[in-house]
């Protein structure tokens, strides 16, 4: 037995009785009565303040990113902004030896991520739901790899990679000419590697909030399965995999997410050099390379949005309609 | 109770499928571990030794001497230092902005609730490339002359406070308006009937009450907020800047010659991490699953 409580939210305590909300709005209107023009400024005050500043830095700029890929622009003074029209993206489409890769290194990446480290997650979070001893030190032992930053990890992971002094090539001899494996900087090799490391931080992520579904399971659910004879595939299958329904929308929107931003661990590893580039490496490169274009990173920026929109936004009308309902 | 129900206090056997499942979660663990083991023991050993004897070798000696090296030589206090004056205002702006702004959504305004709560989670699950050249465009044109020694947001603390802040509260703003809305409404009813000010409802009935979301956001945030590596990477252009982790890159050059050295001083940087995970082990978890226990 572990006295593994994780908080629960309290939403599932919580439930408002039935007929609660005529009764709330009620509450709100004789609200508006009650508030002083003090609590109003005060009022005004703390949505507005935090509200201005996000959506200043985070919007305002992610905006400003759509309207400048259609620019050049030198950064330097607001009258030398020109329009180019489509230019930036023809550029990028047609010319650049490292977008289309860039583009399937990050496919790639989603894909290595959800079928390889996501069902091990769920298989960890499983067997360690079904107290056994020491599920404690287990966990912490996935998990660590997620509570480092992602820049260690990325160093970690050199001192295993190192061709000439690593540990993969130290015990298989792979260090000397002749059959020498250089895991960071060959092309058709480095992506598999820095993956590899990704997914061992991501199998971690993933057991975690498993098994924080997992606990939301009704335990008499288990129990009229036992009672029925399932054996525990059976149980797993037909009961308790459906009812992990919310946590697999969260998993698939948390993987496709962490697939757009993997950034750190690859620039650390090898800078993104060639056969490790993704999206997120281009962009930066356009700022702290060589050459600085600001229309041409944001258009690969534009590309970045698109994607990312394309799952956030459907994710989050689903989740705050079933909050509307709820 | 009839003689045909089964003993249910009865210890459970040992079962050879349970002994099979402790071997391969022990197994699984240590291998998870292995890489962290490697870097740990890499730092142990002293460059002579290795250089000669090869990294795969029964160890003759084991020393702390790469980590006093590694903490002295480049000077880490100092980069632990600017790590402190970026991430301490920039966890207690976030909580205090972002309960402000779940205060609000959650207590009197149910029809702003959700468009301003979409804003604040989408804003926090963009990619941060999508927003980078604009905003490094923007910390290069503010001008704040004596107010940062850059004379910029750009290459200053403030400047990564800021931007911490603003993308961190969409996810806090979204948790704690939640963890608000469960809250009894009777207890802010009735404080508002006898005349306390909208002040007051907040930072003496309803913060108390969200002491633990609080915390669990909090370890979450100071996790968060050390690791960074990318806006720092960006936004400070100066290496003496530079907060930790992202410092770690510039001086795995510089100082760190060898890997022995570079272990050792990546290591010294998870610590404080490791740290306050293994004290705050619960809230941390807790606090990961909060923004995800939606269903």
């Amino acid at each position: 037995m572990t006295t593994d409580t994780t908080t629960q939210p309290p939403e599932t305590a919580a439930v408002p009785p039935p007929g609660a909300s005529p009764a709330r709005t009620r509450a709100t209107h004789s609200h508006r009565r009650l508030l002083t023009r003090r609590d109003r400024i005060t009022l005004a005050l703390m949505a507005g303040v935090p509200t201005i500043l996000h959506v200043a830095l985070v919007w305002v700029t992610a905006i400003a990113s759509i309207f400048l890929a259609f620019t050049t622009w030198d950064g330097i003074g607001f009258d030398s902004i020109k329009w180019v029209g489509l230019d930036n993206f023809k550029q990028l489409f047609n010319d650049n030896p490292q977008f289309w890769p860039a583009v399937q290194h990050n496919v790639i990446w989603f894909v290595v991520l959800i079928l390889i480290p996501t069902p091990f997650g769920l298989f960890l979070a499983v067997q360690l739901d079904k107290r056994i001893r020491f599920s404690r030190v287990y966990q912490t032992a996935f998990f660590l790899p997620v509570v480092i930053s992602m820049a260690c990890i990325g160093f970690v992971w050199q001192l295993v990679y190192n061709p000439d002094t690593g540990l993969i090539n130290s015990i298989i001899g792979a260090n000397k000419p002749g059959h020498y494996i250089d895991w960071i900087g060959d092309p058709h090799l480095n992506l598999w590697a820095i993956l590899i490391a990704a997914s061992w931080r991501h199998t971690g992520y993933m057991m975690i909030l498993y098994l924080a579904g997992l606990k939301s399971v009704d335990p008499s659910l288990r129990e009229a399965a036992a009672l029925d004879g399932a054996n525990e595939w059976q149980t797993f299958k037909s009961v308790i995999f459906p009812t992990l329904r919310p946590t697999n929308t969260v998993v698939l929107v948390v993987t496709i997410i962490e697939a757009l931003r993997a950034f750190d661990l690859v620039f650390v590893f090898n800078k993104g050099a060639q056969g490790t580039e993704l999206l997120s490496i281009l962009v930066t490169n356009n700022i702290i390379g060589e050459s600085s274009r600001i229309g041409y990173g944001s258009a690969i920026a534009v590309v970045l949005l698109v994607i990312s929109l394309a799952v956030i936004i459907p994710y989050l009308i689903a989740t705050f309609r079933k909050e509307r309902r709820a | 109770m009839s003689s045909t129900t089964l003993p249910l206090k009865r210890r459970a056997p040992i079962r050879p499928a349970r002994v099979l499942l402790h071997v391969f979660l022990a197994g699984t663990a240590l291998a998870w571990l292995a890489p962290l083991l490697w870097a740990i023991f890499s730092a142990l050993r002293p460059y002579s030794e290795t250089s000669t004897k090869g990294y795969v070798s029964w160890p003759d000696k084991l020393t702390f001497e790469n980590f006093t090296n590694a903490f002295k030589q480049s000077d880490m206090l100092h980069y632990f230092g600017n790590t402190l004056i970026i991430a301490v205002p920039a966890v207690l702006l976030t909580l205090f902005l972002s309960s402000c702004v779940a205060f609000y959504v959650s207590r009197f305004d149910f029809r702003l609730n959700l468009a301003l709560l979409l804003v604040f989670t989408a804003g926090n699950l963009l990619p941060q490339q999508v927003i980078i050249t604009p905003l490094y465009r923007l910390y290069l044109l503010t001008n704040l002359p004596g107010i940062t020694a850059s004379g910029k947001l750009y290459d200053s603390a403030l400047g990564l406070v800021l931007i911490h802040v603003a993308f961190q509260s969409g996810f806090c703003a979204f948790v704690l308006s939640n963890y608000m809305r469960s809250l009894p409404h009777e207890l802010t009813e009735a404080a508002l009937v006898d005349g306390a000010s909208v002040w007051r409802l907040y930072w003496q009935i309803t913060l108390p009450l969200c002491k633990p979301a609080m915390a669990a956001l909090a370890t979450l945030l100071s996790i968060w907020i050390y690791n960074d590596f990318f806006w720092a990477l960006v936004l400070i252009s100066t290496g003496q800047n530079m907060p930790i982790t992202s410092a770690l890159n510039n001086l795995s050059g510089q100082y760190f010659t060898d890997p022995n050295l570079v272990a050792a001083g990546s290591l010294l940087t998870a610590i404080p991490t490791l740290v306050v995970y293994f004290a705050l082990q619960r809230q941390f978890v807790s606090g990961l699953t909060l923004g995800s226990n939606k269903g």
